[in-house]
């Protein structure tokens, strides 16, 4: 039997490192997205910088107690407002809207991307054969990976740190968009087809609002996903709350670590309940 | 009566190695045989046939027999093989894209058998969707709308969400969508067969009403025969994929062309489709102003009956009189065939059912009186008939 061990090594890193250096080459145009991106990340900033936290708090308490008007969920309500508080006893506040703002960052641009991607894949079982693997590589790879060209790409800082969330955070939105076009009814299709919709009015009549709440749920998965990259982008640079864990970890410092890890699932808890009670709000 | 849609050589092979397929179709090859040969499946083999302007027209056959296939190629909801549909004349295969919707839009609504409503919206919404992808106005829309939904009995459930209706009214909303489009054609796949027995029997009686001032052309699948043979003024019977049959229903009810058909109408409730004019036969009849009671006897000995009907010399019924009121005239010498008529006759006319007058029927002693919309004698029923005829065995009209 052939020992595999003998023959000469596949030079997979080499080809790697050829690959991201030739797109080093585009600097242009990574400027040109590194601007856009910060762009985005400036005015989350901004705004979260604006809110006086009491505001903040209140906004957050007031919107939980609308999505969830038929349910009325007190105990959860509770929940956030004393949660937020702590946050800003343990001045973390600042690092926790960062970390917000990279979450939501990454958010916006994977359903910017991952949405439409997605419909094209539930329209096409071509495109569906071809994306699925790559989706799979994508959430599977260690996202540590993903820092090393973020860094070739994008240097040091926030910038860096939303590219390695996207990329890991987006298969969700992908892949719960394209299952919930897919799971409508053929009788439904046949239905609009049938009285002569074109594939626009398709999609945006029947198809979009009918996979809604699938969609939601993937939206919901990459928030988490892109919330659990904090502590790895901070090592890049992206200020926040995993910042905080990741000097804690440097310094060995057991307390601080735990009490920013608190913080995360504290913000993790608040993302999680809100995107699922808007979810549910808009059923039927 | 006018073509409204002609269907040609119309054929639907699934899967891959279609040409193979299609050349071993030519050959006669069966649909097993074709499968096991290429693995395509035979959807509908090279249909033709001809559904006329205001008809139901109803596809019957087994699951898989291709009825959905066949309706679907109608509106190319799925995409023929091969042969053409003519609507007015115009081919639907030959034309665009957009050409292809407009016909969607404007000439065909589709009725689904699980209804096909969208539960994100009203049924208000439901009901205006083919003219809202149309680009209709709201005021215009809603007005139509309401209209369609006065017409199947549900105005005032506009806001409602479709789960929130039985099933019975949800199919007629499906059909009110199908209305509010003003579509000359509409295309009705099983729509009936997920009611429960009530409700389908009252969608059935609906749209018979409806169809009496609207004249639409309907194509309209079924399983069940019984369904066919009430609101079907021709029936098209399928199996394989192929046309076994295409008839009105006492065509397919008195001369089933094969033994798939003959299985078919094997546990049809006959009394529902046959008719007082299918089960009459010839009666004997007296005429009051010409014949006189020697005559009568003599008459209702050849038939060997005691009975005879009294006519007048238009033919109109006068009334009925027993053998032995006559005997008794006879020996008295008298002409006067007037003073023993009994006028106490049940009528009916051609077209009622048997089913509506089979309880009379068993009850009186008097065979009933078929008369026309002149009030003229026709024929009368006797009971013999009627049993042999819902017992299956050919009517022996006016044996
Ligand atoms: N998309 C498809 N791909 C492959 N085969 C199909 C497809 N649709 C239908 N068929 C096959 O074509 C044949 C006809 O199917 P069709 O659905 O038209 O039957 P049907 O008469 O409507 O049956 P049912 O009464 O169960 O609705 C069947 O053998 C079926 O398996
Ligand atoms: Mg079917």
């Amino acid at each position: 039997m052939l020992n595999l061990m003998t023959i000469t090594k596949l030079p997979i890193a080499n080809w790697m490192d050829h690959f991201v250096d030739w797109l080093t080459q585009f600097t242009g145009f990574f400027n040109g997205l590194t601007n856009f991106i910060g762009g985005i990340i400036n005015a989350f900033q901004w705004v979260f910088d604006l809110i006086p936290i009491w505001l903040f708090i209140v906004i957050i308490a007031g919107v939980t107690y609308l999505a969830n008007r038929d349910t009325k969920k007190w105990g959860l309500i509770i929940f956030e407002v004393l949660g937020l508080l702590l946050i800003w006893n343990l001045d973390f506040w600042r690092d926790m809207t960062q970390t917000l703002t990279l979450v939501l960052t990454s958010s916006l641009i994977s359903l910017v991307i991952g949405v439409p991607l997605g419909i094209w894949m539930a329209k096409s079982d071509i495109v569906q054969a071809i994306f699925k693997p790559i989706l799979d590589f994508m959430q599977t790879m260690p996202a540590f990976v993903y820092l090393i060209p973020a860094v070739a790409f994008f240097g040091i800082g926030m910038v860096p740190g939303v590219f390695a969330s996207v990329i890991f955070a987006m298969p969700p939105t992908v892949r719960m968009t394209n299952l919930g076009i897919r799971q409508v009814p053929t009788e439904l299709i046949e239905a609009s087809d049938s009285y002569g919709s074109t594939e626009w009015q398709k999609l945006i009549k029947v198809q979009l609002p009918l996979a809604k709440s699938t969609l939601m749920a993937g939206v919901n998965q990459s928030m988490m996903l892109a919330l659990s990259m904090v502590v790895i982008a901070s090592m890049i640079g992206a200020m926040g709350l995993g910042t905080r864990v990741y000097f804690a970890v440097g310094r060995n410092d057991a307390g601080g670590g735990f009490a920013a890890g608190l913080a995360i699932v504290i913000l993790a808890i608040i993302i999680d309940r809100l995107t699922q009670a808007l979810n549910r709000q808009r059923k039927h | 009566m006018t073509i409204k849609l002609q269907v040609k050589n119309l054929t639907k092979i699934f899967g891959k190695r279609v040409p193979r397929a299609k050349e071993l179709l030519k050959q006669g090859k069966s649909k097993a045989a074709i499968l096991k040969e290429t693995g395509a499946t035979i959807g509908v083999d090279r249909a033709n046939f001809e559904v006329e302007s205001g008809e139901i027209f109803v596809i019957m056959g087994l699951s898989g027999s291709g009825k959905s296939t066949l309706v679907r190629m109608i509106n190319r909801l799925i995409e023929p093989t091969e042969g053409s549909v003519l609507i007015d004349g115009e081919d639907l295969m030959q034309i665009d894209k957009k050409a292809l919707r407009e016909v969607r839009r404007k000439k065909m609504s589709m009725v689904f058998q699980n209804f096909g409503l969208f539960p994100n919206r009203t049924i208000l919404e439901n009901t205006a969707y083919g003219l809202e992808i149309q680009g209709i106005d709201k005021a215009t829309r809603e007005q139509k709308t309401n209209e369609a939904l006065d017409l199947v009995g549900l105005n005032g459930y506009g806001d409602q969400y479709p789960t929130q209706l039985s099933g019975g009214m949800q199919q007629r909303v499906g059909l009110a969508r199908a209305l509010a489009n003003d579509a000359e054609i509409l295309l009705m796949d099983e729509a009936f067969s997920a009611l429960d027995p009530l409700n389908r029997s009252d969608m059935q009686d609906q749209l018979l009403d409806l169809q009496e001032t609207m004249h639409k052309t309907i194509i309209f699948i079924s399983h069940d025969l019984n369904e066919a043979l009430k609101i079907g003024d021709h029936i098209m019977i399928m199996k394989d994929g192929e046309i076994v049959q295409t008839g009105t229903p006492e065509d397919i009810l008195t001369r089933p062309a094969d033994e798939y058909v003959e299985k078919f109408i094997e546990n049809v409730d006959r009394s529902k489709v046959y008719t007082a004019g299918n089960v009459m036969i010839r009666p004997t009849t007296v005429n009051i102003e010409k014949d006189g009671p020697r005559l009568a006897l003599k008459r209702m000995r050849e038939n060997e009956v005691s009975n005879a009907y009294v006519v007048n010399s238009k033919r109109e019924l006068v009334g009925i009189i027993d053998a032995r009121d006559v005997l008794e005239l006879v020996r008295k010498e008298s002409r006067d065939l007037q003073s023993i008529v009994n006028t106490e006759v049940p009528t009916t006319d051609e077209e009622t059912p048997i089913a509506d007058i089979l309880d009379d029927i068993s009850q009186t002693g008097i065979p009933f009186a078929v008369l026309n919309d002149k009030q003229q004698l026709r024929g009368i029923i006797i009971r013999g008939a009627v049993l042999g005829a819902l017992a299956g065995n050919e009517v022996n009209h006016f044996a």
